[in-house]
């Protein structure tokens, strides 16, 4: 696993306090790890920070799971 | 009770009468804040004269980048938090709406209700982050009721209630509160001015049978951004000697 999908995952668990093993890249945000809009909203922005990245917010909208993000980052970087 | 003591505030329109008795209100409770005002000397002169370690933010509201650029200063001056956002700063441009220039309409709106959107929308940063916020616009009863003359000015009042309740409802869950506080009459420079047969108008339409003080708006302010006020949220409460009950 990447450097990123640690630093991503890490944030995912402290943020929505989910238990680490149900943080897999293919686990969506709302629908398996009980994410609603304003918790995208704040992952978004813990992301930016972290990686000092800017997620504009027709990307933002395209990141449904762990992977999109991380992809999202990655590509990034 | 409605200790302050460590919080940090940022109040608009700090200069002006009501926006100074809310500054020295939040003050006297021991909150550290970021004033701001469009009139430089006079914002530098009440800085000096409320003392403490309140810094003054200079900010033209009807400037759209200087608006987006207010929160992230306050933030900076104020030690990298800002627990409370006064969006108390306000304009009028009266005249019947027959008459009513689309220049009047506009500069009302868009520094009585977009400007307080966009520091309400920047504050809800930190504050989310922080999982607590209080977030206070000063509205009118004129907002509720309506006023011939103030098409412009009870538009954006009334857009500050409708606003904050959408705010409140999503940011309830991160302990941020959105409430509004709306005065009635208060004595101000411009009631001073009024003759007595126009003073003794008014006062028959208040129950309580006089004007109310800037300190009144104050209290309200301070009780909204209290701890205590922790569970009132999308509301508005009314400051007007009973004049209207809504």
């Amino acid at each position: 696993m990447s450097e990123t999908a640690d630093r991503v995952k890490k944030i995912v668990v402290e943020h929505l306090g989910v238990e680490a093993e149900k943080v897999t890249e293919d686990a969506s945000f709302i629908d398996d790890l009980g994410a609603d809009s304003l918790d995208i909203v704040e992952l978004v922005m813990a992301f930016e920070e972290e990686f000092g990245v800017e997620i504009p917010d027709d990307a933002a909208e395209k990141i449904g799971t762990v992977k999109d993000a991380i992809d999202y980052i990655e590509s990034k970087q | 009770m409605f200790d302050l003591t460590g919080m940090t505030a940022l109040v608009t329109g700090a200069s002006g009468g009501i926006g100074s008795a809310i500054a020295r209100g939040l003050a006297a409770q021991g909150a550290r804040l970021a004033l701001s005002g469009s009139n430089v000397d006079k914002l530098n002169s009440f800085a000096t004269e409320l003392g403490g370690d309140h810094v003054a933010l200079p900010c033209n509201l009807s400037d759209g980048a200087a608006v987006d650029a207010l929160v992230p200063q306050a933030v900076e001056a104020l030690g990298g938090k800002l627990d409370i956002l006064v969006n108390n700063a306000g304009v009028t441009r009266d005249n019947l709406a027959m008459r009513m220039k689309d220049e009047e309409w506009s500069d009302v709106i868009s520094v009585n209700l977009e400007a307080a959107f966009r520091l309400a929308r920047a504050a809800a940063k930190p504050m989310m982050k922080a999982r607590f916020g209080r977030i206070i616009s000063i509205t009118s009863i004129v907002g509720v009721t309506g006023n011939p003359g103030q098409a412009n000015y009870a538009a954006s009042k009334a857009g500050l209630i409708g606003m904050s309740k959408a705010l409140a409802q999503e940011l309830a869950s991160r302990g941020i509160t959105v409430n509004c506080v709306a005065p009635g009459f208060i004595r101000s420079a411009m009631t001073d001015a009024l003759n007595d047969a126009q003073k003794d108008a008014i006062n028959v339409k208040i129950p309580a049978g006089k004007l109310g003080e800037g300190e009144d708006i104050g209290a309200a302010v301070v009780y909204l951004a209290s701890r205590e006020a922790g569970y009132v949220t999308g509301q508005t409460l009314h400051v007007n000697g009973g004049m209207a009950m809504i």
